[in-house]
């Protein structure tokens, strides 16, 4: 069985008027397939409002569907015996750097999951001492959060969810509010927990430069998934991302503006140096 | 009209042990009318400049003239200036506050002292101009969905009619669509209204597409200033401070040490396609 | 203006207090409050002193950087300093108009003006060198036998670390949202006192609104992270007395035991 497996999962927001009267109902997910390895590394894309983050917040079961089934880990998340076995191995990161971070100390923050989950005293500084290494925060472990940068705050909350060991890390727009440095830092951390130590991770984004990296990619509208593939194959498509509200990195934009004026340049161009080759190859 | 920075310096926590020189030195003039990019990583005291231009931060020394007038002279009116010099901050939405979009936007014409009546023509005018959808209107602003909230405080800046426009990071958090939509908003209004803006950005991309002219902070200091082209000519330069030239600039570096003599200075895609098909062309034509 | 709240901040040094037990720490407090409220006399006044130049020495905490802590107060400082001046009866030293100064309200309100710039100083020596987490893990386990009534001991010392972290996080959330309504041409400085209140509305609806999403978000946070009340949780940090706490608490007996000595004989 897949690590993340969903079939048909879909989630109703029942909105209702001061009396209480259902005045709408808003379909977040309709209908969303999921097949996710262990070791995998998932971007999924989406305007804002898609339902992306719907569908992250799912993963971890602080939100329940309205229909269809999701597997986590082997568990059914509709089982309510099995809601803090999936929280642990499936671990959160969200968009507002400020707002998840609980303690005052970093190190103290990192401890806040292990202490929950009720982990020894002498294992938990271990932990926290390798997920702060991993993040390459250790040298911070004594700050306060709010004198760091967002591009660290995030670390830090990364390094919070590495504490509890999970299989899996669900990342929620982390980079929307940084700035670019911050948000090659954050990235560059995320791969080498992919990289390194295996762990599936699943980032949820709308930056296309982002999801290069990953393996596969999920194209998320209107609740449903409505493109997913390698990320090449989803950037050969550009004129479709766009009418998604999406957008292509600027050299695979460039490349397939060279392409539409009858260029022989190949689909789905990632990176400068793909670029330049196709263009040396045609001089 | 301009306005002029003379030698501003700002020095915050003096005389502690946290203080932080956070502008030196800075000669600026603004002219009537342009479209200015300031660009910067986070610390480079772009924020901090900006909100000397409407006088909200006093600087700790060195003067600064809206249209020749001194803003720190005692009788200069510094209400005025704020509806003259119009700062949108940075995740504007969270400053609205009124239960209707429209009682929201006539809050700064209303503190300006105009009546109710001109207030809600300005607002008109100005919701109008940011392009939302008239049925919104009367809507509380918080159903809204972040981009529209944005428009929304934008509109709230643009009632009270400035002249200078200055807008910390309009495009933070928005998906691809709504920066597009927002940032070709303010280029209308640029163009149509003849309007000055200031536009800080932390996207090369973005301010190579659409300012006119570039300021490069660093370190409390302007690092660069010039047309997007003459800035991003020294791309090695921004480089080593944490910043980098659009993508673009980098791939026609890498063409030309190929051998392929592309137009180096290309900072948008226009550009780069236009320069790419030339010399390729060119290279068909010769053989 | 707002920024120099020192209240709630940490100021992380090395020292002995640092490193204490809060458990000490806010013993210590308490009798130093206790101290501060029921001393009389030049001699109370020297005692109290002297003990909270120690403190402050010992802490290594720049004293300049808890006198801004002071900023804060100076409103309460002077309204109050004035009741006492003006309200207290007794032999008339001065009279303007119809207010009379009285010698027992002069001295009443120098003495009410140290008590409470010692308490500030006093409490915040507290908090500059406890980080709210080892503060509310101190209080939770000081408290744990409220449990017993069901009281919600650790919920109530969560809550307390929590707003401890946020309140500078809305401080300068406070500071932006003011000058994004200055920038709008909003007036938050002159006008009588309705006005004045009324023209809080655009700075305090923001606030709450971003407050509420702040909380909410953080809920969501620390539900992620497998946040379940304080069952069957662990401490990175457990607390143990050590050497210099058990001397401490002598120390602070000590200090009880002068304060009701003198309150005694003299």
């Amino acid at each position: 069985m897949n690590f993340i497996e969903a079939r048909k999962l879909v989630h109703e927001y029942i909105r209702r008027d001061e009396e209480g009267n259902v005045e709408g109902i808003d379909t977040a997910l309709d209908g969303v397939d999921l097949d996710i390895k262990q070791g995998e590394f998932i971007a999924v894309l989406g305007h804002n409002g898609s339902g992306k983050s719907t569908l992250a917040k799912h993963l971890n079961v602080l939100l329940q569907s309205s229909g269809g089934t999701l597997w986590v880990d082997g568990k059914d998340t509709t089982d309510e015996a099995n809601v803090w076995d999936i929280r642990k191995n499936a671990g959160m990161v969200f968009q507002n750097p400020d707002n998840q971070i609980i303690a005052s100390v970093v190190e103290e923050d990192v401890a806040f999951g292990p202490e929950n989950i009720g982990i020894p005293t002498d294992e938990i500084w271990k932990r926290v001492e390798n997920s702060l290494k991993s993040v390459g925060m250790i040298q911070y472990r004594e700050h306060s959060p709010n004198k760091l940068s967002g591009g660290q705050k995030q670390r830090v909350a990364i390094a919070g969810v590495m504490a509890m060991e999970p299989k899996c890390i669900v990342l929620d727009e982390p980079t929307a509010m940084l700035d670019p440095n911050g948000r090659k830092e954050v990235l560059d951390a995320v791969e080498k927990l992919n990289k390194e130590k295996g762990v599936t991770v699943i980032l949820i984004t709308h930056y296309m430069e982002e999801v290069i990296r990953a393996d596969r990619v999920y194209v998320m509208d209107k609740g449903k998934v409505v493109m997913q593939g390698t990320p090449r194959s989803i950037f050969s498509q550009v004129d479709i991302l766009k009418s998604y509200r999406l957008d292509v990195p600027q050299i695979t934009l460039l490349a397939h503006e060279l392409r539409k004026s009858g260029m022989d340049i190949p689909e789905g161009i990632l990176t400068r140096q793909e670029l330049v080759d196709a263009l040396c190859r045609l001089y | 009209m301009s306005i002029i920075l003379d030698k501003v310096n700002y020095v915050y926590s003096e005389k502690t042990a946290y203080e932080v020189h956070a502008l030196k030195d800075i000669n600026l003039k603004i002219e009537d009318g342009e479209f200015i990019g300031i660009i910067g990583h986070t610390g480079s005291g772009k924020s901090t400049l900006i909100q000397h231009l409407n006088g909200l931060v006093k600087a700790t020394s060195g003067g600064i003239y809206y249209n020749g007038r001194d803003i720190y002279d005692e009788d200069f009116n510094m209400k005025e200036l704020r509806g003259k010099v119009g700062l949108v901050f940075q995740y504007p939405e969270h400053q609205l506050f009124e239960t209707t979009i429209f009682a929201d936007v006539c809050f700064g014409p209303l503190n300006q002292g105009l009546s109710k009546k001109e207030a809600e023509l300005q607002a008109f005018t100005a919701l109008r101009s940011v392009g939302l959808p008239e049925e919104y209107w009367y809507q509380s602003p918080f159903e809204l969905s972040g981009g529209q909230k944005r428009r929304v405080a934008i509109a709230g800046v643009l009632a009270m009619k400035p002249e200078v426009l200055v807008l910390d990071e309009p495009t933070a958090g928005l998906d691809p669509q709504g920066r597009d939509e927002i940032l070709d908003q303010v280029a209308k209004m640029h163009k149509e209204l003849g309007m000055t803006i200031i536009l800080v950005s932390h996207s090369m991309e973005d301010v190579a597409k659409y300012v006119d002219r570039l300021i490069v902070m660093n370190h409390g200091s302007v690092m660069f200033d010039g047309t997007p082209k003459e800035v991003f000519h020294h791309y090695q330069e921004l480089e080593a401070v944490g910043l980098a030239a659009p993508q673009v600039t980098y791939l026609m570096h890498e063409l030309r040490k190929k051998g392929i003599p592309v137009d180096g200075e290309a900072t948008t895609i226009e550009e780069a396609k236009a320069s790419i098909l030339k010399c390729f062309q060119n290279r068909e034509n010769r053989s | 203006m707002i920024r120099d709240i020192t209240i709630g901040q940490y100021y992380p040094a090395d020292s002995v207090i640092h490193k204490l037990d809060p458990r000490v720490k806010l013993f210590g407090v308490v009798i130093y409050v206790i101290s501060l409220f029921t001393f009389r006399g030049i001699w109370g006044f020297l005692l109290v002193t002297l003990a909270l130049a120690a403190m402050i020495k010992i802490s290594k905490v720049p004293f300049r950087f808890m006198v801004k802590g002071l900023k804060a107060i100076v409103i309460i400082l002077i309204i109050t300093a004035m009741f006492n001046l003006f309200l207290t009866p007794g032999e008339t030293l001065v009279t303007i108009w119809k207010i009379k100064i009285t010698k027992e309200g002069l001295k009443s309100a120098v003495f009410m003006a140290i008590r409470l710039i010692y308490l500030i100083l006093g409490t915040s020596t507290l908090t500059l060198t406890t980080t709210p987490n080892q503060l509310t893990d101190g209080m939770e386990k000081a408290f744990r036998p409220l449990n017993h009534i069901h009281v919600p001991v650790h919920e109530v010392a969560m809550m307390i670390s929590i707003a401890l972290r946020f309140i500078p996080i809305l401080v300068e959330e406070t500071d932006k949202i003011m000058k994004a309504q200055i920038a709008r041409g909003a007036d938050f400085e002159s006008g009588n006192l309705i006005k004045k209140a009324k023209a809080m509305v655009p700075l305090l609806v923001p606030l709450f609104i971003s407050a509420f999403r702040r909380a909410n978000d953080l809920a969501l946070a620390m539900e992620a992270r497998c946040y379940n009340g304080g069952a069957g949780r662990t401490k990175m940090k457990p607390l143990k007395y050590q050497k210099a706490d058990h001397i401490s608490y002598l120390v602070i007996l000590g200090y009880l035991v002068i304060v009701i000595l003198m309150r005694v004989l003299l």
